[in-house]
């Protein structure tokens, strides 16, 4: 994957597939101290150790009893690249955080992408899903939080074209304001 | 950190949705699947997902449901784009690449008739 924001669609979907009914995105640059973080935290099933063992390095393991994708382990490795981490802190029952960390300057980082498109997918794909999404660059930043829209829309499906046109120009105006101030 | 904050203009889409909801009674509910495992996405699923939606914008398509799904286990396939229209069979497309799923939003979601050429057996 060539785009930071196709990692975070990938792990919103981990979150989805443990049984999260609200899931946090967060995406921080920060200019000053030159890093990128971002992090996805949910309310899904959670893991034990060895789980969160073998969803960061699949490959330590001979087991194969249990099916493990490689979309933590290469985000894991990309960050390491840049001088950056990647940690999974969770809890059986309570859920998972998966923070990750770039050196924001760095040649090998990849582009944060389409921010707004991974949001809206995520948003308009999986509406039984409280969502909050936030983004900032050093002190500027946005919060969007769908449940007020939800609640506004009542029964008009989030896939309305005229909600559609709504939620769309609503992100891609927040994520471009935060982008052309910042130094790319 | 301001929180975005256009509630009232969300009552006006609601009040135009139902307006026009009432207009166009039960053309058949449209449901459009798109597959979001780690394969789909890598494999370009966000960008299927986008023309889909962008095509729902364009051409004013209303009553369709856009929802996700995991890995189906056809990953060489992907993306994967399943519609369902009204209670027919579900159809499966394969290699939907964005111009492809402006076609099938198109020919199949729009008017009915199904794109053969990317159809897959599932």
């Amino acid at each position: 994957m060539r785009e930071i924001s196709l990692h975070l669609l990938d792990i919103a979907e981990n979150s989805i597939a443990a049984g999260a009914k609200n899931i946090t995105i967060t995406i921080r640059e920060d200019t000053t101290a030159d890093r990128l973080y971002l992090s996805v935290q949910d309310d899904g099933k959670g893991m034990d150790e060895e789980m969160i063992k073998k969803v960061t390095d699949p490959f330590v393991t001979t087991r194969t009893t249990r099916k493990v994708g490689l979309g933590i382990p290469l985000l894991k490795a990309a960050a390491e690249a840049c001088n950056g981490w990647l940690k999974i802190h969770s809890k059986v029952g309570e859920g998972t955080l998966v923070e990750v960390e770039f050196q924001r300057s760095h040649i090998d980082r990849m582009p944060l992408g389409d921010i707004a498109g991974t949001f809206l997918a995520l948003l308009v794909g999986n509406p039984q899903i409280h969502w909050v999404f936030r983004y900032s660059v050093d002190q500027d930043g946005f919060e969007l939080d769908d449940q007020p829209i939800k609640q506004e829309l009542q029964d008009i499906p989030l896939s309305d074209p005229l909600v559609l046109s709504y939620l769309r120009e609503m992100l891609e105006n927040n994520v471009r304001s935060l982008q052309t101030t910042s130094v790319y | 950190m301001p929180t975005i904050k256009s509630l009232d203009d969300l009552k006006r889409i609601r009040e135009e949705a139902l307006e026009k909801r009432k207009v166009k009674t039960a053309s058949g509910q449209v449901q459009v699947i798109v597959g979001m495992g780690t394969c789909g996405i890598a494999a370009g699923a966000r960008d299927a997902m986008k023309a889909i939606l962008e095509t729902i914008q364009n051409e004013n398509l209303e009553g369709v449901i856009v929802t996700q799904t995991g890995c189906i286990g056809l990953c060489e396939k992907e993306p994967i784009v399943q519609v369902v229209v009204g209670d027919q069979p579900k159809v499966t497309y394969g290699k939907v690449s964005p111009e492809v799923a402006r076609q099938i939003m198109q020919e199949h979601v729009k008017n009915g008739n199904v794109v053969k050429e990317y159809m897959i057996q599932v």
